[in-house]
Protein backbone atom coordinates (compact mmCIF):
# COMPACT_ATOMS: atom_id res chain seq x y z
CA UNK A 1 0.00 0.00 0.00
CA UNK A 2 1.74 3.00 -1.16
CA UNK A 3 0.32 5.03 1.29
CA UNK A 4 0.44 3.21 4.19
CA UNK A 5 0.19 5.60 7.00
CA UNK A 6 2.00 4.35 10.36
CA UNK A 7 0.63 5.82 13.75
CA UNK A 8 0.98 5.59 17.08
CA UNK A 9 -1.13 5.97 20.23
CA UNK A 10 -0.39 6.11 23.78
CA UNK A 11 -3.38 5.38 26.27
CA UNK A 12 -3.55 4.94 29.60
CA UNK A 13 -7.01 4.55 31.37
CA UNK A 14 -7.70 1.22 32.29
CA UNK A 15 -10.80 -0.51 31.27
CA UNK A 16 -14.52 0.33 32.55
CA UNK A 17 -13.79 3.88 33.92
CA UNK A 18 -14.29 6.39 31.72
CA UNK A 19 -15.29 7.58 27.89
CA UNK A 20 -11.28 8.12 26.90
CA UNK A 21 -10.79 4.39 26.33
CA UNK A 22 -13.79 3.73 24.03
CA UNK A 23 -12.52 6.99 22.17
CA UNK A 24 -8.89 5.58 21.91
CA UNK A 25 -10.62 2.44 20.53
CA UNK A 26 -12.28 3.74 17.70
CA UNK A 27 -10.09 6.04 16.82
CA UNK A 28 -7.39 2.65 16.58
CA UNK A 29 -10.65 0.78 15.00
CA UNK A 30 -10.68 3.61 12.36
CA UNK A 31 -7.32 3.27 11.25
CA UNK A 32 -6.94 -0.54 11.49
CA UNK A 33 -10.13 -0.90 8.91
CA UNK A 34 -8.13 1.84 6.34
CA UNK A 35 -5.13 -0.88 7.22
CA UNK A 36 -2.39 1.22 8.55
CA UNK A 37 -0.01 0.15 10.82
CA UNK A 38 -0.79 1.04 14.25
CA UNK A 39 1.22 0.86 17.24
CA UNK A 40 -0.49 1.06 20.58
CA UNK A 41 1.58 1.84 23.20
CA UNK A 42 -0.68 1.06 26.96
CA UNK A 43 0.84 2.88 29.71
CA UNK A 44 -0.32 2.99 33.18
CA UNK A 45 -3.74 0.91 33.89
CA UNK A 46 -4.12 0.75 29.82
CA UNK A 47 -2.18 -2.46 30.53
CA UNK A 48 -5.66 -4.36 31.62
CA UNK A 49 -7.64 -3.68 27.91
CA UNK A 50 -5.28 -6.93 27.00
CA UNK A 51 -5.13 -8.70 29.78
CA UNK A 52 -6.82 -12.02 29.45
CA UNK A 53 -8.50 -13.23 32.35
CA UNK A 54 -10.91 -10.88 31.79
CA UNK A 55 -14.51 -12.58 32.70
CA UNK A 56 -18.13 -12.18 31.30
CA UNK A 57 -20.91 -11.99 33.78
CA UNK A 58 -24.44 -12.34 33.34
CA UNK A 59 -26.27 -8.72 34.14
CA UNK A 60 -29.39 -9.38 36.60
CA UNK A 61 -30.66 -5.93 36.42
CA UNK A 62 -31.41 -6.15 32.73
CA UNK A 63 -32.55 -9.83 33.28
CA UNK A 64 -29.93 -11.44 31.12
CA UNK A 65 -27.98 -14.52 31.46
CA UNK A 66 -24.20 -14.18 30.35
CA UNK A 67 -24.74 -14.89 26.78
CA UNK A 68 -27.67 -13.16 26.65
CA UNK A 69 -26.01 -9.98 27.97
CA UNK A 70 -23.32 -11.05 25.34
CA UNK A 71 -20.62 -8.85 27.53
CA UNK A 72 -17.83 -7.31 25.19
CA UNK A 73 -14.50 -7.94 26.82
CA UNK A 74 -11.94 -4.44 26.02
CA UNK A 75 -9.00 -7.77 25.08
CA UNK A 76 -11.65 -9.09 23.10
CA UNK A 77 -12.17 -5.63 21.07
CA UNK A 78 -7.85 -5.47 21.15
CA UNK A 79 -7.90 -8.60 19.50
CA UNK A 80 -10.24 -7.97 17.03
CA UNK A 81 -8.62 -4.51 16.11
CA UNK A 82 -5.26 -6.73 15.70
CA UNK A 83 -7.29 -9.12 13.21
CA UNK A 84 -9.11 -6.44 11.58
CA UNK A 85 -5.47 -4.32 10.96
CA UNK A 86 -4.06 -7.53 9.40
CA UNK A 87 -7.26 -8.11 7.14
CA UNK A 88 -6.86 -4.32 5.77
CA UNK A 89 -3.09 -5.07 4.97
CA UNK A 90 -1.90 -3.43 8.18
CA UNK A 91 -0.95 -4.36 11.83
CA UNK A 92 -1.40 -3.69 14.97
CA UNK A 93 1.60 -3.47 17.75
CA UNK A 94 0.26 -3.87 20.75
CA UNK A 95 2.63 -3.08 23.66
CA UNK A 96 2.05 -3.27 26.98
CA UNK A 97 4.42 -1.26 29.39
CA UNK A 98 6.22 -3.77 31.04
CA UNK A 99 6.89 -2.20 34.72
CA UNK A 100 2.96 -1.54 34.58
CA UNK A 101 1.92 -4.85 33.81
CA UNK A 102 4.25 -6.38 37.03
CA UNK A 103 2.55 -3.76 39.11
CA UNK A 104 -0.77 -4.56 38.61
CA UNK A 105 -0.37 -8.29 38.26
CA UNK A 106 -1.88 -8.30 34.94
CA UNK A 107 1.26 -10.65 33.17
CA UNK A 108 -1.53 -12.39 31.25
CA UNK A 109 -2.29 -10.97 28.08
CA UNK A 110 -4.08 -11.92 24.64
CA UNK A 111 -2.13 -12.99 21.38
CA UNK A 112 -0.48 -10.47 19.78
CA UNK A 113 0.66 -7.89 22.25
CA UNK A 114 3.75 -8.05 24.11
CA UNK A 115 5.77 -6.29 26.96
CA UNK A 116 8.02 -3.09 25.99
CA UNK A 117 9.11 -0.38 27.94
CA UNK A 118 8.83 3.77 27.01
CA UNK A 119 11.50 3.21 24.51
CA UNK A 120 9.33 1.20 22.70
CA UNK A 121 7.06 4.47 22.65
CA UNK A 122 10.04 6.64 21.40
CA UNK A 123 11.17 4.45 18.85
CA UNK A 124 7.29 3.86 17.44
CA UNK A 125 6.54 7.64 17.48
CA UNK A 126 10.07 8.38 15.75
CA UNK A 127 8.73 6.07 13.12
CA UNK A 128 5.29 7.46 13.07
CA UNK A 129 3.45 9.36 10.64
CA UNK A 130 1.35 11.30 13.85
CA UNK A 131 1.05 9.91 17.32
CA UNK A 132 -2.00 10.67 19.28
CA UNK A 133 -1.49 10.87 23.40
CA UNK A 134 -4.51 10.02 25.28
CA UNK A 135 -3.69 10.25 29.11
CA UNK A 136 -6.21 9.71 31.92
CA UNK A 137 -7.30 12.68 34.33
CA UNK B 1 12.64 14.13 16.46
CA UNK B 2 11.74 16.46 19.22
CA UNK B 3 8.81 15.98 21.87
CA UNK B 4 7.62 18.27 24.32
CA UNK B 5 5.59 16.62 27.15
CA UNK B 6 2.36 18.75 28.36
CA UNK B 7 1.64 17.96 31.54
CA UNK B 8 -1.32 19.75 33.34
CA UNK B 9 -2.89 16.62 35.28
CA UNK B 10 -1.29 16.62 38.53
CA UNK B 11 -0.44 14.34 41.21
CA UNK B 12 -2.15 11.68 39.17
CA UNK B 13 -1.26 8.37 40.67
CA UNK B 14 1.89 9.92 42.31
CA UNK B 15 1.59 8.49 45.90
CA UNK B 16 1.40 4.67 44.39
CA UNK B 17 4.19 5.39 41.60
CA UNK B 18 5.91 7.38 44.19
CA UNK B 19 6.38 9.47 41.35
CA UNK B 20 4.66 10.90 38.59
CA UNK B 21 4.29 8.64 35.36
CA UNK B 22 4.55 11.22 32.76
CA UNK B 23 8.13 12.78 34.19
CA UNK B 24 9.01 9.19 34.95
CA UNK B 25 8.44 7.89 31.17
CA UNK B 26 10.39 11.44 29.91
CA UNK B 27 13.21 10.24 32.20
CA UNK B 28 13.30 6.86 30.66
CA UNK B 29 12.58 7.95 27.10
CA UNK B 30 15.57 10.59 27.57
CA UNK B 31 17.86 7.92 28.58
CA UNK B 32 17.35 5.79 25.82
CA UNK B 33 17.61 8.56 23.60
CA UNK B 34 15.20 10.81 23.19
CA UNK B 35 15.60 14.04 23.24
CA UNK B 36 12.26 15.65 25.14
CA UNK B 37 11.02 18.62 26.67
CA UNK B 38 8.59 19.16 29.50
CA UNK B 39 5.84 22.08 29.79
CA UNK B 40 3.89 22.29 32.87
CA UNK B 41 0.87 24.13 32.77
CA UNK B 42 -2.46 23.98 34.84
CA UNK B 43 -1.67 22.51 38.08
CA UNK B 44 1.02 20.50 37.07
CA UNK B 45 2.91 23.67 37.57
CA UNK B 46 3.30 22.84 41.48
CA UNK B 47 5.68 20.30 40.60
CA UNK B 48 7.81 22.11 40.33
CA UNK B 49 7.96 24.10 43.69
CA UNK B 50 10.82 23.36 45.82
CA UNK B 51 10.51 21.70 49.25
CA UNK B 52 7.39 19.47 48.70
CA UNK B 53 6.69 16.68 50.99
CA UNK B 54 5.08 14.05 50.59
CA UNK B 55 6.42 11.72 53.88
CA UNK B 56 4.33 10.28 56.50
CA UNK B 57 1.47 7.92 55.14
CA UNK B 58 0.49 4.57 56.36
CA UNK B 59 -2.49 2.48 55.83
CA UNK B 60 -3.09 -0.02 58.57
CA UNK B 61 0.24 -1.00 59.65
CA UNK B 62 1.84 -0.61 55.80
CA UNK B 63 3.99 2.91 55.79
CA UNK B 64 5.26 4.32 52.87
CA UNK B 65 9.34 4.93 52.81
CA UNK B 66 9.80 6.15 49.53
CA UNK B 67 7.16 8.57 49.16
CA UNK B 68 7.03 10.80 45.47
CA UNK B 69 9.81 13.70 45.28
CA UNK B 70 7.86 15.46 42.32
CA UNK B 71 9.71 18.97 42.59
CA UNK B 72 13.44 16.79 43.07
CA UNK B 73 12.06 14.37 39.90
CA UNK B 74 12.14 17.62 37.96
CA UNK B 75 14.94 19.10 39.15
CA UNK B 76 16.83 15.92 37.86
CA UNK B 77 14.53 15.64 34.60
CA UNK B 78 16.59 19.22 33.89
CA UNK B 79 19.67 18.42 34.95
CA UNK B 80 19.52 15.31 32.81
CA UNK B 81 19.37 18.14 29.49
CA UNK B 82 15.28 17.98 29.22
CA UNK B 83 14.04 21.89 29.11
CA UNK B 84 11.41 22.35 31.67
CA UNK B 85 9.37 25.15 31.20
CA UNK B 86 6.40 26.43 33.19
CA UNK B 87 3.42 28.60 32.48
CA UNK B 88 3.88 31.83 34.67
CA UNK B 89 0.72 33.16 34.95
CA UNK B 90 -1.00 29.24 35.82
CA UNK B 91 1.76 29.87 38.69
CA UNK B 92 0.59 33.19 39.56
CA UNK B 93 -2.36 32.47 40.07
CA UNK B 94 -2.20 29.65 42.24
CA UNK B 95 0.44 31.90 44.46
CA UNK B 96 3.21 30.91 43.24
CA UNK B 97 6.62 32.70 43.28
CA UNK B 98 9.62 32.46 40.84
CA UNK B 99 11.57 31.65 44.27
CA UNK B 100 10.02 28.84 44.72
CA UNK B 101 10.30 27.17 42.21
CA UNK B 102 13.36 24.05 41.69
CA UNK B 103 16.25 25.21 39.73
CA UNK B 104 16.62 24.98 35.79
CA UNK B 105 12.77 25.70 35.19
CA UNK B 106 12.10 28.32 32.43
CA UNK B 107 9.27 30.39 32.99
CA UNK B 108 7.06 31.46 29.84
CA UNK B 109 4.30 33.57 29.27
CA UNK B 110 0.69 32.03 28.18
CA UNK B 111 1.36 33.73 25.07
CA UNK B 112 4.30 31.95 24.50
CA UNK B 113 2.94 28.36 24.55
CA UNK B 114 2.23 28.38 21.05
CA UNK B 115 5.80 29.06 19.87
CA UNK B 116 6.76 26.66 21.90
CA UNK B 117 4.99 23.92 20.51
CA UNK B 118 6.54 25.36 17.41
CA UNK B 119 10.12 24.32 18.15
CA UNK B 120 9.08 20.54 18.78
CA UNK B 121 8.20 18.32 16.29
CA UNK B 122 5.45 16.78 18.41
CA UNK B 123 3.40 17.72 21.60
CA UNK B 124 2.63 15.13 23.33
CA UNK B 125 -0.53 16.04 25.78
CA UNK B 126 -0.83 13.74 28.37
Amino acid sequence: MADQKTLTFSIMDGPYENARTVTALRLIDIAARRGYNINVFAYEGAVSLSFAKQAAHANPVHGHDIDEEDHPLPKEWVSSLIKTAEANGGKVDWINCGLCVDERGVTESVDGTRRGTPADLWNAAASSDGTLVIGTK
Amino acid sequence: MKVLQVIDTAYRCTIEEQDDPVVWITAVMKGAGGELGVLLRGNAVNYAVKGQDASGLAFGGRKQTQPPKIDQDVQRLAQKGVQVFLVQEDASERGIDAAELVDGVETIPRTGVARLFDDYDQVWHW
